[in-house]
């Protein structure tokens, strides 16, 4: 029984010469098994802590967006958009459909052309998920997911269209990385506020949208924030391109059409 | 890609706007032959990290990495840190033992801190930022070019600046850290300029 | 009541301060310190997983192989990183995102690995982690001190509580934007370090060149 006993085993191996080539494989395997057990361990434990976390924050980034452009915000309903055609796919299950996981997909996603990329996304899912809110059977708010490069970071965040599909109800970003302090200060909601009311593009069509280097001119645009100049570039980029043909343009075209 | 690299050398140098990779610098920066031998170690070691660490993260650790073999949900992103350090550490051992058996003088004149190169937080910054902005394999590795370069441009400006105050009259509580970490306030003022440009 | 450890414990705070003596852990001290909050988070982070490391570290000190020695360290240290980020991620979900992948450059601050190197495998496991312990309330002084200070100046607000009431609230307090940019961190350590080594004065360096004196001056 003597040798079986894994005690008397352990002091063994305790007892071996550091260097020894025995020693320095045992130590490397058991330091590496520690390591991976205790890793694991705590990522699977927190994770659903943290993907809660994640979902509720976006929650709370629509509701907060919606009230404080309307007021009350009443039920949203939620709809996958195909963005080529700008249908409603109802196959797609809008309460599970991850766009971002989507993006990575090659099978549910596509490259964009160097040319159309303004926003710096390298890939676009073929669909998205947008919010609506129905008033007597007509719709009178959209809130799309925009996302694109800011400075040192991509930003995320959603835009809210009244029931002309033309004018801002609100823009608001919830994730960033962007430098504290500067480029960071577009998730304020003072600087949030100054979207409410913009128009996005003049009867021509074409996205004119944008965040100014200085002070704002015209229906179009925002005031930049200084010391933000490249956060407030890439502000106008991504709102363009999802705004534009590639983006949210079919399904806004659509949708103005069946409301006139 | 240009601007990638002109930004990362500037308006977004990992040194003097991220601080990343202090240490090394403010201890190393007082000779500008030492300065500029381990600048360049810095490039090739980033240079060569930051793709593969992009190789890795892409084909075995994000979310739906192994969608291949029909485990599409499994995300083993909480393990890049772990892999990357290694992935660091192992090619410092080997541009070690490339040193020391090809250009040993500059093997010898960096001494303790080739190794110390490992531990840089400049090196597994790179990699780190590399995978928040989701850069690809091709701006990967322009990324890692520019950032080890803008490193190494802030390690040799910083020294050439110490080998003259050597001879400056600094106020005692000032000498040494003092009027290194002043300067490199300085530097880093003078950097943020080039936050405005772009190449277009 | 001082005990056979008290000086291990208190040494770090001032006298051999990691930040300013030792010239160890600076990167994060910089970045992270533009808000109060995030050099909090920060600093609970860094001395947490010192504390950890070192003891586990001096657990097994008497048993590391010399040609694993430093993966050894960085592997505890690393998972002892990642844990740490989890858990931000699970309990403190809005700083975490502010703090990006400085928690994760933990691995590669330099206190962690030094006091691993220069006193965990050395020490028996109670000093040693009341040396991590000394050594990460030592940065996170140096880290609220700047915090304070960077985020008082540069916003107004403490804890994103207003505290000088800024112009644009009506106040008088026009915030001073150097305060958020890098460069006012080395600037501000750099003050910190000479106001420092002002009242202790045996930390002052010595100089590296010192000019002969050529005889009596002139006139």
């Amino acid at each position: 029984m003597g040798k079986l006993n894994p005690v008397y085993w352990w002091r063994l191996l305790l007892g071996l010469p550091n260097d020894g080539l025995t020693k320095t494989l045992a130590v490397a395997l058991l330091v590496a098994l520690a390591s991976a057990i205790v890793v694991s361990t705590a990522s699977v434990h927190l994770r659903p802590m943290q993907e809660e976390n994640r979902e509720r924050e976006r929650q709370a980034r629509i509701v907060a967006l919606v009230s404080a452009a309307i007021g009350d915000a009443g039920p949203l309903i939620a709809r996958v958009v195909e963005l080529r055609t700008g249908r409603y796919s109802p196959d797609i299950d809008p309460v599970t459909f991850d766009q971002r996981a989507a993006a990575g997909d090659p099978a549910r996603s596509i490259a964009i052309p160097p040319e159309a990329d303004i926003a710096g996304l390298g890939r676009r899912a073929n669909h998205a998920r947008v919010f609506l809110r129905e008033v007597n059977g007509k719709i009178d708010l959209i809130v799309l997911p925009v996302y694109g490069q800011g400075y040192q970071s991509i930003l995320y965040g959603y835009l809210a269209l009244r029931g002309d599909f033309n004018t801002v109800a609100a823009l608001s970003f919830y994730e960033q990385g962007d430098t504290p302090g500067m480029g960071a200060r577009i998730t304020e909601a003072a600087w949030q506020a100054n979207w409410r009311d913009r128009k996005i593009a003049d009867d021509g069509g074409s996205p004119k949208i944008a965040v100014a280097r200085g002070k704002a001119e015209g229906p179009y645009e925002v005031d930049g924030i200084s010391g933000a100049t490249r956060t407030g570039q890439g502000v106008t980029n991504l709102l363009r391109y999802w705004l534009g043909n590639h983006g949210f343009g079919p399904l806004l075209d659509r949708l103005r059409k069946e409301g006139s | 890609m240009i601007e990638l690299f002109a930004k990362t050398i500037f308006a977004e140098n990992l040194l003097l706007s991220l601080f990343l990779g202090m240490c090394t610098f403010l201890a190393v920066s007082t000779r500008v032959a030492t300065a500029a031998g381990l600048g360049v170690a810095i490039i090739a070691v980033q240079a060569i990290t930051v793709p593969i660490n992009h190789l890795i993260f892409t084909y075995f650790l994000k979310k739906g990495a192994w969608g291949w073999a029909g485990l599409g949900d499994i995300d083993l992103g909480y393990l890049k840190l772990v892999c990357f350090i290694g992935v660091i550490a192992a090619i410092v051992q080997i541009l070690e033992m490339l040193l020391d058996r090809f250009v040993p003088h500059l093997h010898r004149a960096l001494g303790i801190f080739l190794p110390l190169i490992t531990v840089n937080c400049a090196i597994l910054g790179g990699s780190l930022f590399m995978v928040e902005r989701r850069y690809d394999f091709a701006d990967s590795v322009v990324y890692g070019v520019g950032t080890g370069t803008g490193w190494a441009l802030a390690i040799v400006t910083m020294a050439a600046i110490r080998e003259r105050l050597r001879y400056s009259d600094v106020p005692e509580g000032l000498r040494g850290l003092g009027i290194a970490f002043i300067v490199t306030g300085l530097m880093s003022l003078g950097f943020t300029g080039f936050g405005g440009t772009s190449l277009q | 009541m001082p005990g056979p450890y008290t000086k291990t414990l208190m040494d770090p705070l001032i006298e051999n301060n990691p930040v300013t003596l030792q010239i160890l852990g600076i990167c994060s001290a910089l970045a992270v310190t533009t808000s109060l909050l995030t050099a909090l988070v920060m600093s609970a982070a860094l001395t947490s997983v010192l504390v950890v490391s070192n003891g586990a570290i001096s657990l097994i000190r008497n048993h590391i192989p010399s040609a694993i020695r430093l993966i050894v360290q960085i592997t505890i240290i690393a998972s002892l990183v990642i844990v740490a980020d989890e858990i931000l991620k699970a309990y403190a979900f809005e700083t975490s995102k502010r703090l990006s992948v400085f928690v994760g450059l933990i691995i590669t601050n330099c206190i962690v690995l030094a006091r691993a190197e220069s006193f965990a495998m050395r020490n028996p496991p109670v000093p040693s982690l009341l040396d991590g312990l000394g050594n990460g309330l030592g940065y996170s002084l140096i880290l609220i001190a700047l915090g304070s200070v960077r985020e008082l100046l540069g916003a107004g607000t403490l804890l994103a509580v207003a505290v000088l009431p800024t112009i644009r609230q009506g106040g008088w307090f026009e915030p001073l934007a150097l305060m958020l940019n890098p460069a006012s961190a080395f600037f501000m350590l750099g003050f910190l370090v000479w106001i420092i080594r002002t009242v202790r004065r045996h930390q002052v360096e010595e100089p590296e060149f010192r000019p002969r004196t050529t005889g009596s001056k002139a006139g």
